[in-house]
């Protein structure tokens, strides 16, 4: 056990917690502000950080993380800019950082180079939307040898042959989307997350995290109810988006993820 | 994922099936008029005073271009799959228009993406497609061009995948798509391999055929790979030149990388972001360009050049007064490469250009670029 993202979970799991996963969009406004944010939203009870990386054509996201990457982009942000920034950031936390990039910001680094400099900046995990896992062999290798997690994810569609092959191939925890759509859609069929991640578990010991769709502490709570973790990204970064020019947006954004952190369920200690 | 699993399932098994196919081949007979006409332009060839040029006539079939050819194909098959509704993006607006079509005439529900600076360019297009009862979504992000219609048309086919079915219209996007409408529009090499044998008496020295996502040059090229004496050249757009960076010539200014689920040779920075691209013409204004051409450019089958706005724009020019054919803008830049190649070749070789659509829906943008108030 000697990643970050499962030292979180245990540690989560011991306490009786449920893990807050929160998404920022790397260099939104700019990677100093990142830097800021990422330590507040550890502050605000933020178990793990994704940060997302800028792309000029995210087809998994919906408006509110496109606008986001245009955002970070125009203030000239880059994955090296990003991995710059995170180590930095390692001076100051350890709290678990996941990179959530589409794959051309990769193949245009190089995967291996990219592995061994995210894994050297201190990245923990990775998500990259637009590679099934059928064609990741070569990145879950170099991942593999630089000791970075790839996190991938299931949708409600779904098979079952499909869950059990991606829930084996998931490492840190499996991303379980919580709709078939894009980021920041609405949360509808709470029975089928439910039903769902109890099917991930039978197929898998690895943490099951539930993202899409949840965006107010109701939804934290409803979805932690079933699952070890949460992801909120569309609404975290829409507080990012409507006080971009407020010297105090840091704070703006600590105070709705605390919202978030405390609705999440605790259990009873095992 | 799995809706990729699904399609390519379902279509492996109607590309079996007899039924799909002979309810394919009717409808490309009845509805879109194939075979469409390889035309011999008598006119041009003397013109330019070398190989004998033979236009293949896509302008000709209905909702005037090969587009048409795939949207059939994929409305078939969105009916076996059970989906009530389809959805496409749309560039140029001619697949736009050949999926409004297919719907109307199949009772399908349809939505079409098109970017705001495509909507402007090919306004008359858009009216078509409302007409004919779809709704047209301008779509206002990055370039608002080809690329970021069929992001969102992705985008929304993620969100409704029970009920709808994406028909893509161009060799794009990730597999199953290349495939299956590369066979969809094949039917315009194997038309023409018969009615060049008929006319020649043998096959063609050089096929041309401009290539935007590059459907319509594989469905010409497709029947001739393995006949090696054929030489091929896929025409890019070169915008206001390569070397004003302003093109969208992915062979002379892309390296590979991954677009839309799909590894080919794609504009980009350093970094990967998807750089913005410009051509004269809606339909071959795209970053990235079918993952079949790359292959074949590796292979060096099929040679890629391009044409730049203002060779294209002469190149409609001479089409329309040399023969009476206002081309396409996109099959505009095919004809410009044949007054480059034509020159160069012998009187006794033969040429076969893919003149991919008809050049109605550019009217209005051509009078706008000669100042010309309609």
């Amino acid at each position: 056990m000697s990643n970050r993202l499962d030292q979180a979970f245990a540690r989560l799991k011991e306490q009786g917690e449920k893990a807050l996963i929160a998404y920022i969009m790397a260099g939104d406004p700019s990677l100093a502000e990142t830097e800021q944010l990422v330590l507040e939203l550890e502050r605000a009870g933020a178990d793990i950080i994704e940060l997302g990386v800028p792309f000029s054509d995210p087809i998994a996201d919906g408006p509110v993380i496109q606008k986001a990457a245009e955002r970070a982009l125009r203030s000239g942000t880059s994955l090296r800019k990003i991995l710059a920034t995170v180590t930095a950031l390692r001076t100051r936390t350890k709290i678990p950082l996941v990179l959530m990039a589409y794959y051309n910001s990769i193949h245009a680094f190089g995967e291996s180079d990219f592995c061994r400099a995210a894994s050297r900046a201190g990245v923990d995990g990775l998500i990259v939307p637009d590679m099934p896992p059928e064609e990741a062999g070569g990145l879950d290798a170099e991942a593999g040898k630089a000791g970075i997690c790839v996190i991938y994810l299931l949708a409600p569609t779904s098979t079952p042959d499909r869950r059990a092959m991606v829930a084996r191939r998931s490492r840190g925890f499996v991303y379980y989307v919580s709709l078939t759509g894009i980021t920041g859609a609405k949360l509808t069929d709470l029975d089928g997350v439910k039903k769902n991640v109890e099917n991930i578990r039978k197929a898998t010991t690895v943490p099951v995290a539930v993202g899409f769709g949840v965006a107010t502490p109701d939804d934290a709570a409803k979805v932690g109810a079933t699952a070890d973790g949460v992801i909120v990204g569309s609404a975290i970064v829409r507080q990012i988006g409507d006080h971009q020019h407020d010297s105090r947006m840091a704070e703006h954004v600590g105070r709705f993820v605390r919202t978030l952190k405390a609705a999440l369920p605790r259990c009873a200690v095992a | 994922m799995p809706a990729l699993l699904e399609l390519e399932q379902a279509y492996l098994k109607a590309r079996k099936d007899r039924r799909f196919q002979a309810e394919f081949q009717y409808y490309l007979k009845h509805y879109v008029g194939r075979p469409t006409p390889l035309y011999f332009a008598g006119r041009l060839t003397k013109k330019l005073g070398g190989a004998k040029i033979y236009l293949k006539r896509e302008d000709l079939c209905h909702t005037g271009a090969h587009k048409i050819n795939n949207a059939i194909g994929q409305a078939l098959l969105a009916k076996r799959m059970g989906k009530p509704r389809v959805i496409a993006e749309t560039g140029a607006g001619q697949h736009g228009v050949a999926v409004a079509t297919v719907a109307a005439m199949f009772g399908l529900q349809s939505e079409i993406y098109m970017g705001t600076e495509d909507m402007q360019r090919q306004a008359l297009n858009v009216f078509r497609m409302r007409l004919l009862g779809s709704t047209v979504t301008g779509v206002d992000a990055g370039s608002r061009t080809l690329k970021d219609a069929i992001s969102q048309a992705m985008r929304d086919w993620t969100t409704n995948v029970g009920t709808t079915h994406y028909i893509l219209g161009s060799v794009l996007g990730a597999h199953p798509y290349p495939m299956m409408i590369r066979d969809f529009q094949a039917v315009i090499g194997r038309e023409t391999r018969k009615q060049i044998l008929s006319a020649e008496k043998r096959l063609p020295d050089h096929l041309v055929a401009c290539v935007g996502g590059g459907s319509n040059s594989i469905g010409l090229f497709h029947a001739f790979i393995k006949d090696r004496k054929v030489r091929m050249t896929g025409v890019e757009a070169a915008g206001l030149g390569i070397e004003s960076g302003k093109h969208a010539a992915r062979f002379a200014g892309g390296r590979p990388g991954v677009l839309h689920g799909t590894m080919t040779y794609l504009l980009q920075d350093d970094d990967g972001q998807v750089n913005l691209t410009h051509s004269v013409s809606a339909g071959l204004d795209y970053a990235a360009v079918g993952p079949e051409h790359s292959y074949y450019h590796d292979l060096q089958r099929v040679q890629y050049t391009s044409a730049t706005d203002e060779e294209a724009l002469s190149a409609f020019d001479l089409l329309a007064r040399e023969e009476g054919i206002a081309p396409a803008l996109e099959s505009a830049h095919a004809i410009a490469e044949v007054v480059k190649l034509a020159p160069r070749m012998k009187k006794s070789q033969v040429i076969v250009v893919n003149l991919s659509g008809r050049g109605d829906k550019d009217v209005n943008q051509i009078a706008r670029i000669k100042g010309v108030t309609l």
